[in-house]
């Protein structure tokens, strides 16, 4: 199966320049700085790439709004990956660094911004310094600066750590964060494709975005169209985590179906297909699978959406039959209280609401009707905030209930688990 | 907003020569005018420097060295967990029991921890040696269970691991 972002992780010293060199590394560029700014959006929206990070925006479409105008731009890579489950992009960070800085510099370029930023989650201080190395070689090298490759253009690139705030992730907490505040998001509109970092036209890109960029330049967009399938092309990366014999980050071709990502590439549900309980397709956030979905649904946006759940950052978390859904759930709700930024009313408090509720049902303390009181929670959260930290929040709680009503209303009536 | 705390020393923080010279680095990643986006690389260097841990006389003089008001520096101090506002041991062993960990027993990996260091979540050891710490996800999903000490992550990690890399500690 084709590989792109991954596709030289396993080179001895492939974090290097020389080694990524070796393998075509900046050949995208040099044939970047010959085109166009448009003819390179028009091949990166040919492509179909849609954000890597968890929301699906199409790339070249985002990068297209960025307006023509005589102020600052500015590109921004959300390296800040904190969705609970996710853990792709710290393997490109560290593995192949300046694949991730030469789409950026071409990004940067095709949207006329001549600062970058990586916004790098503060705890992967490694991941940073491995960055930071790369991007002084790519200095040293000349494909940083204020001449790149000797044709002119400016392109200057910093790391910026971030502070241990999963809010961060959201792309204009991201932007408060960067300018030296508190990471509270902003409202949209205005986008920050207008006004984001210092008020300057911003785009935002996730990290495996970016790092697909190179190909896409060099092969085309209809090449990368036409790997995957109908509106989510591409290869994208899953993490597997939990109950697998052989966790990992897997790149394939999106479309791919669930069961056989889980099976040919993870190695197998801990005890045999038939102990999977269920999956978390695409991060903390998204809905929880049942087994009989599992079965069927392939890896994709729209195929994931239309069962009931979303792709998200491609973190594929597996619970088998031991689990206890109820504790699962209590625990995401725990982590989506202590991560609400607090500044709108039915998050703070609903996302505190349905941390104690879940922790009393978890604690068998349940009381009837708390089912149907934390639906209503979820539901006056949903849609009512600023960011999607709120819906992220919801969602887990209402899809496990949505998917495995009698193990909560075992719970509340037994006081323990259903599963032993 | 949590209470800050004094330093007990006495003596005013002060970026010694290098750590100035760093600071002027992190000063060139951003625009001139926009000095205030150094306030979070600063406060990591200051804790760094000042014992792992940020007084409220280490975040005034950030906010001297940044050029913004200490009440700024405060509200961002506060909000970010990774700055430590009281002091930690030499050894901060921050241990993830988000979804991922917990499936692949993290509880386990609790448990031997907190009965190696004698310590519960946010207590630090009589001698300064350790601070245990709970912590949400920290992405090493897929090599889970794992931990952080300090700059470094253990991964994929046994209640066995734990103690050699406990007792493997300078």
């Amino acid at each position: 199966m084709t590989k792109i972002v991954y596709k030289h992780i396993h080179l001895e010293n492939s974090h290097t320049l020389a080694v990524y060199k070796s393998v075509g590394g900046y050949q995208a560029l040099e044939k970047a700085l010959t085109l166009s700014g448009d003819d390179i959006i028009d091949e990166v929206k040919r492509s179909g790439i849609r954000g890597r990070g968890g929301a699906g925006f199409p790339a070249g479409l985002k990068w297209s709004f960025i307006p023509k105008d005589d102020r600052a731009k500015y590109l921004v890579c959300n390296a800040d990956e904190g969705e609970p489950g996710t853990c792709k992009d710290r393997d490109i960070m560290r593995y192949v660094p300046h694949q991730l800085i030469e789409g950026m510099v071409i990004a940067g370029y095709a949207v006329r911004a001549e600062r970058g930023y990586i916004y790098i989650r503060g705890e992967f201080y490694r991941e940073a310094e491995r960055l930071q190395a790369a991007i002084d070689e790519a200095y040293a090298a000349g494909y940083l600066g204020n001449n790149v490759m000797g044709r002119g253009v400016r392109f200057d690139l910093a790391v910026h750590r971030g502070g241990g705030a999963y809010v961060c992730g959201e792309e204009t907490g991201l932007i408060e964060s960067l300018e030296g505040k508190k990471g509270q998001p902003r409202l949209k509109p205005p986008f920050p494709a207008n006004i984001g970092l210092y008020g300057g036209p911003t785009v935002i890109n996730n990290v495996e975005t970016l790092t697909s960029v190179p190909d896409i330049i060099l092969n085309g967009g209809a090449w990368y169209s036409a790997l995957g399938v109908e509106k989510s092309s591409g290869t994208k990366v899953f993490a597997v985590s939990g109950h697998v014999n052989k966790p990992g980050n897997y790149e394939v071709e999106l479309g791919i179906p669930l069961k056989v990502l889980l099976e040919e590439y993870a190695g197998g549900v801990r005890g045999g297909w038939d102990n999977l309980k269920g999956v978390i397709p695409g991060g903390a956030s998204s809905p929880v699978f049942t087994k009989a979905v599992c079965e069927t649904v392939t890896m994709d946006y729209d195929a994931i959406a239309k069962a009931g759940s979303m792709l998200g950052s491609g973190a594929v978390i597996v619970l088998d039959r031991s689990v206890c859904i109820v504790r699962a759930i209590a625990r995401l709700s725990r982590f989506y209280r202590h991560e609400s930024c607090g500044q709108c009313s039915p998050c703070r408090e609903g996302t505190g609401w349905l941390s104690q509720i879940m922790q009393r049902i978890e604690q068998g303390k349940g009381v009837r009707g708390d089912i149907d009181l934390l639906l209503s929670v979820a539901s006056n959260i949903q849609g009512k905030t600023i960011c999607a930290l709120g819906d992220a929040a919801a969602m887990p709680v209402a899809g496990a209930i949505r998917a495995f009503r009698e193990e909560f209303e075992y719970h509340i009536e037994h006081g323990r688990c259903m599963v032993a | 907003m949590s209470e800050l705390q004094k330093s007990s020393s006495g003596v005013p923080p002060r970026f010694s020569e290098e750590a100035m010279r760093q600071v002027g680095v992190i000063f060139q990643r951003y625009p001139a005018e926009r000095r205030e986006s150094a306030v979070m690389p600063v406060l990591h260097l200051a804790q760094r420097e000042f014992g792992g841990w940020l007084s409220q006389e280490a975040l005034d003089y950030v906010a001297e060295v940044v050029g913004m008001p200490p009440m700024r520096v405060y509200e961002v101090a506060t909000f970010y967990t990774m700055y430590n506002l009281k002091p930690v041991g030499k050894y901060h062993v921050q241990v993830c029991t988000n979804i991922s960990c917990w499936l692949c027993a993290s509880d386990e990996i609790v448990r031997a921890l907190q009965s190696r260091l004698q310590l519960s979540f946010g207590e630090s050891s009589q001698d300064g040696r350790f601070t245990l710490s709970e912590v949400e996800c920290l992405g090493a999903c897929v090599n889970a269970p794992m931990m952080q000490i300090n700059d470094d992550y253990h991964e994929n990690l046994t209640p066995a691991k734990v103690s050699e890399i406990i007792d493997q500690l300078p």
